[in-house]
């Protein structure tokens, strides 16, 4: 196997896996979040504005994680300064 | 496949290069400036305002509370900022409804930019309020064996902001994409109302992290006051 494939077959099934274990773990931290932030507004509907806020504040952070894999596998699909390289040879 | 707005290039010339998103991000500014100046050309103070200068009303007050939320007792004096950023990035994400508009938030170059004016803003607040000694004071917040985790953290937290900014709207454009040349009857729509609704929200996210940074780094003031 030529480098070339290897690059290919290394990028592509990277890029599939990080996509794919990189959204577990955040979708099911914002899972948990959204379930104690349901329940504490069950327990004091007063403060619902605050705990809003904050729910959102929260998953927007955990997102961040989940983007961050997205972000390197499409660098990983157009832009990849492998595959760049080696296709310039 | 066009990953941002950055590769639509208008004009280059050696080293100076006018592509979309330079463009978009003028035309912004252009709409912010002319449309607040028009506003405010007659600001009257008694029951009858006019509706435009009710909305602008509405916008600075929740944008004054929500700083004092976080903890800065003089929302006016950080609402410049802020409040800019909370309308610059609001607006360039709302206006995906115009066909044929790419938000120039969804190019890494204008994300970074953002992220360094954050940066910059921070220990810039903390010396204007607490004075230079005052603001490296609150490296060794906590203890002093946290000083490197609170240097790497200034770090990492700006590219953090310029990433999470990045990906979410340059997501939302890109799944818009794929879904036109899959099934381009109603989900690109539905796709597209989803990123009008996240880049409010990260418009949200990125001026109150902007305002927590802030207030952290003036800190030390803080905890003096209320003792």
């Amino acid at each position: 196997m030529d480098s070339v494939t290897t690059i290919a077959i290394a990028s592509i099934i990277t890029a599939g896996f990080t996509t794919g274990i990189g959204t577990m773990f955040p979708a099911m931290a914002e899972g948990k979040s959204v379930a104690s932030a349901l329940s504490s507004l069950a327990q004091q509907p007063d403060a619902s504005s605050t705990i809003t806020r904050t729910l959102f504040v929260g998953l927007a952070m955990i997102e961040s994680t989940a983007i961050y894999c997205f972000v390197v596998s499409m660098i990983l699909i157009f832009a990849n300064p492998f595959w760049n390289h080696i296709i310039a040879k | 496949m066009k990953l941002s707005p950055d590769e639509t290039i208008f004009w280059q010339h050696g080293f100076f290069t006018i592509n979309l998103t330079i463009v978009t991000t003028w035309a912004i500014m252009l709409l912010l400036v002319i449309v607040a100046k028009l506003i405010t050309r007659n600001l009257k103070t008694n029951l009858n305002i006019s509706r435009w200068q009710c909305i602008l009303e509405m916008i600075v007050t929740t944008i004054n509370n929500q700083i004092k939320e976080v903890g800065l007792d003089n929302p006016e004096k950080y609402i410049g900022f802020i409040g800019t950023l909370f309308l610059f990035i609001g607006i360039s994400n709302l206006c995906i409804i115009f066909p044929g508009y790419e938000p120039p938030t969804a190019s890494l170059s204008t994300t970074t930019a953002l992220a360094i004016c954050v940066f910059f803003a921070v220990p810039f607040f903390g010396v204007k309020e607490g004075g230079i000694g005052g603001y490296l004071k609150t490296y060794l917040q906590p203890t002093w064996i946290m000083l490197p985790f609170n240097l790497i953290g200034e770090i990492t937290r700006t590219l953090a902001l310029a990433v999470r900014l990045f990906g979410n709207i340059m997501s939302g454009g890109m799944i818009v994409a794929i879904l036109l040349s899959i099934s381009p009857f109603i989900f690109p729509v539905i796709m597209n109302v989803l990123g009008l609704l996240t880049g409010m929200v990260q418009a949200y996210i990125f001026s109150i992290l902007a305002t927590v940074y802030i207030a952290g780094s003036i800190q030390v003031k803080h905890s003096k006051k209320k003792n």
